[in-house]
C-alpha cells in the first residue's frame, strides 16, 4: 500500500492524549491566540462543516491573517475557503470529495488553475471515504472497511489497500484513519470548557473533533454548562476533546450557520468578481482585503448592517415552528 | 399514473414544444420514481426530478440528501442550492450526520440513487473528476461529492445527463462513480455485490443495460427523437432493445409542476429575495 496512507495516527494520537489535560479549566480565548498556539506550519487542518455550511471562517481568516506554510486542508466538501488557502500558498494540498463555488458560479476557478498547472494537489476521496477516515480516527482504530470507492479510479489513484473479510471472504476497501493535526469547528453554542452543541445538520464535525489531535471551537454563543444540561443529547463534542473555545458571533460568515444566518451571496459575488478580474492574484487581493481588518468582528463591522440583518432574518424565518 | 414506458412505436407524438431539453430529462427521470420508495438525490436535476415525482405520482417518496437529511419536503421557489444547507435541512423528518447517511446506503436501505455526469461510458461508469490524463488533468472537475457512494451502494442508480458525444464516451477518462466497470461480472468481482446503473436518462432517450454484458442499450426514445439522432450523439456502439418504444411527450401539467417548484410563485419570490 501507499506509504503516504500508512498511518500511525491513532497510536500517536492516543499516546499524546496521556499528556493532555483538557477535562477541566476555562478554555475561552481569542481566535488570534488559539490559532497562534494550535495551528503550526505543515499541519493537516480538518475544517468543520461542508461546502458553505457552518464553515469556521473566522478561524480560517485568522490563519490567513497570521500566515502559515505547508498546510493540508481536509474537508468532505469544499467551497471557496479551499481557494483562499491554496491561492495564498498557505496550503498546497486539499483532501476532499468535492470543490465548487456553487450558487450558479460552478467550478472552483483557482483550484482548477492550481491543480491543472501542477501547483497544488487535489487528493480525491469519496464523501464517505473522508467520513470513515475521521470515524476511524475518532474510534481509535487504524482503518475501517467499506464498499465505498471499490472498482473506481478514486481508490486506484489513492492506492487504497483492500481487506478480505475473515468471516465471509467479502472484498472491501480498507480506509485508513486520519487524525488531523488540528480541527477547526464552528458551532451554535458551547460552554467555556468546550462542550459544544450543534443545531441542524451535524455533518462530520463530531468525528472530526474526536479524531483531531488539537481542536479549536468557535461558537455563536457561550453559555453556562447548566444550559447545556437542559438538552444534553445535543452536545456532540465533549469538552475533554477541545483545546480552545472562542466566542465568535457570525463566525461562519460569509458562509451559513443553521438557524442563525444564511450565506451572503453578495460576498460570493465579490470573491468571484475578484477572481474573474485577477485570477489567483484576485483571490489573494480578496484575502488581503479581509485580513486587513484586525479580527472577524472588525471585518463584520465593515459589512453593511442591512446585509447582515437580511441573512439573519431569512435563516430565522425558515426555522420550523 | 404515467409510467416511463407507456408509449409505443406507433405513437410517435411530437415533444411538447414548450419543454426545454433539461426539462424533458428531469421529467423523464421523475417518472421512474415510484410511490413509497426511497431516493438518494444529488443536487440539480436529480433533486428537481425527485421533487416533481413527489408532487405527482409519488407523494410518499422519501427523499434523502448527502448532508444527512431524510424525508425532506420541497418549498416551491426555495429548492436548495446545495445538499448541505439550511434550505435542504428545514422540514426534514430526520437529520443524521453526513457519514451515517452513506452507511445507511451501504446497509441497503435506498432504492434509487440519482446522479449527474460529465462523462458516461458504455458500461455506465461515470466521470465527474478529471478530463484528460489524471496525472496532468486538462480539466479538474469538482469530484464525486456523494456520487461515488451513491453509485456503489444504492439499489438502482439513475444517471441524468444531456446526450452529447463529449459526454457519451467509449471509456471515461476517470471512473469517479462505478457503473458495470468493464461489463460482465466485473462490478461484482470488484467487491460491489449490489446495485449498479439501472437507467440513463437524456434529452433524447431512456437507456438501460443488457442483463448479461451490461452494455448500454436504448430502451426508449424521447418523443420527437429518432434512433439515428441518439447514435449520432453517442461516442460508442449502443445496443437497442427489441421492444424499442417512444416515451410519451412531456405533459403541460408536469411542466407546470416543475416550473412551480423551481421558480415558485412570483409573489413568493418577491417576498424572499435570494
Amino acid at each position: 500500500m501507499s506509504p503516504r496512507l500508512a498511518t500511525s495516527g491513532v497510536e500517536d494520537a492516543r499516546i499524546e492524549l496521556e499528556g493532555l489535560r483538557r477535562a477541566g479549566g476555562d478554555k475561552l480565548t481569542t481566535a488570534a491566540e488559539a490559532v497562534r498556539r494550535l495551528v503550526p506550519d505543515d499541519a493537516v487542518v480538518g475544517v468543520g462543516g461542508t461546502n458553505h455550511a457552518r464553515t469556521p471562517m473566522a478561524l480560517l481568516f485568522e490563519v490567513l491573517r497570521q500566515g502559515r506554510t505547508g498546510l493540508t486542508m481536509t474537508r468532505p466538501l469544499s467551497c471557496f475557503e479551499a481557494e483562499l488557502l491554496l491561492a495564498t500558498g498557505m496550503a498546497d494540498r486539499i483532501m476532499t470529495s468535492w470543490v465548487g463555488i456553487g450558487h450558479g458560479w460552478g467550478l472552483a476557478p483557482v483550484v482548477r488553475h492550481l491543480v491543472e498547472s501542477g501547483h497544488a494537489a487535489f487528493e480525491e476521496w469519496s464523501h464517505l471515504g473522508i467520513g470513515l477516515r475521521y470515524k476511524a480516527g475518532a474510534m481509535g482504530v487504524p482503518f475501517l472497511p467499506t464498499v465505498s470507492m471499490l472498482g473506481s479510479d478514486i481508490g486506484a489513484r489513492l492506492d487504497l489497500a483492500k481487506v478480505t473479510c475473515p468471516y465471509t471472504g467479502a472484498l472491501l476497501n480498507a480506509v485508513p484513519s486520519l487524525n488531523p493535526g488540528v480541527a477547526l469547528v464552528h458551532v451554535q453554542r458551547a460552554d467555556r470548557l468546550g462542550n459544544a452543541q450543534i443545531d441542524g445538520y451535524q455533518l462530520m464535525d463530531a468525528d472530526l473533533a474526536l479524531a483531531a489531535r488539537r481542536v479549536i471551537i468557535t461558537a455563536e454563543e457561550i453559555v453556562a454548562t447548566d444550559e447545556l444540561r437542559l438538552d444534553p443529547a445535543r452536545t456532540v463534542i465533549p469538552g475533554f476533546a477541545v483545546d480552545a473555545v472562542v466566542h465568535q458571533p457570525m463566525g461562519a460568515y460569509p458562509h451559513e450557520c443553521y438557524g442563525r444566518y444564511e450565506a451572503d451571496l453578495d460576498e460570493f459575488t465579490a470573491y468571484m468578481r475578484a477572481v474573474k478580474a485577477g485570477g489567483v492574484d484576485g483571490a489573494r487581493a480578496y484575502v488581503a482585503r479581509i485580513v486587513a481588518h484586525r479580527d472577524h468582528d472588525a471585518y463584520l463591522a465593515s459589512i453593511a448592517p442591512e446585509r447582515l440583518a437580511a441573512v439573519r432574518r431569512t435563516a430565522e424565518e425558515m426555522m420550523p415552528r | 399514473m404515467t409510467g416511463p414506458l407507456t408509449g409505443s412505436p406507433s405513437t410517435v407524438a411530437p415533444q411538447n414544444p414548450d419543454a426545454g431539453p433539461d426539462e424533458v430529462m428531469t421529467i423523464t427521470a421523475s417518472r421512474l420514481l415510484r410511490d413509497g420508495e426511497i431516493v438518494f438525490a444529488g443536487i440539480g436535476q436529480p433533486l428537481v426530478a425527485a421533487a416533481v415525482a413527489k408532487r405527482r405520482q409519488a407523494p410518499h417518496l422519501t427523499v434523502l440528501l448527502e448532508g444527512g437529511m431524510i424525508g425532506i419536503e420541497f418549498l416551491p421557489g426555495e429548492l436548495p442550492a446545495s445538499t448541505n444547507e439550511v434550505r435542504a435541512a428545514v422540514g426534514a423528518q430526520m437529520m443524521t450526520n453526513a457519514a451515517d447517511i452513506f452507511l445507511m446506503a451501504q446497509r441497503g436501505f435506498f432504492d434509487y440513487g440519482l446522479i449527474g455526469a460529465a462523462q458516461v461510458d458504455r458500461y455506465g461508469n461515470v466521470n465527474t473528476s478529471i478530463v484528460g490524463d489524471p496525472e496532468h488533468p486538462l480539466v479538474r472537475l469538482p469530484g464525486p461529492g456523494g456520487a461515488n457512494d451513491i453509485a456503489s451502494m444504492c439499489n438502482r442508480v439513475v444517471v441524468v445527463t444531456q446526450h452529447e458525444t463529449r459526454r457519451f464516451v467509449d471509456h471515461v477518462d476517470f471512473v469517479t462513480s462505478p457503473g458495470f466497470l468493464f461489463g460482465g461480472s466485473s462490478r461484482r468481482d470488484s467487491g460491489l455485490r449490489h446495485g449498479g446503473p439501472a437507467w440513463v436518462v437524456t434529452d433524447l432517450a431512456l437507456l438501460d443495460f443488457d442483463e448479461v454484458s451490461h452494455r448500454m442499450r436504448v430502451r426508449a426514445l424521447q418523443a420527437g427523437a429518432d434512433l439515428a439522432q441518439v447514435r449520432a450523439a453517442t461516442g460508442f456502439d449502443l445496443l437497442v432493445h427489441a421492444d424499442l418504444v417512444h416515451l410519451p411527450p412531456v405533459e403541460d401539467a408536469e411542466l407546470a409542476v416543475l416550473r412551480h417548484l423551481v421558480n415558485g410563485d412570483v409573489s413568493d419570490s418577491q417576498e424572499t429575495p435570494r
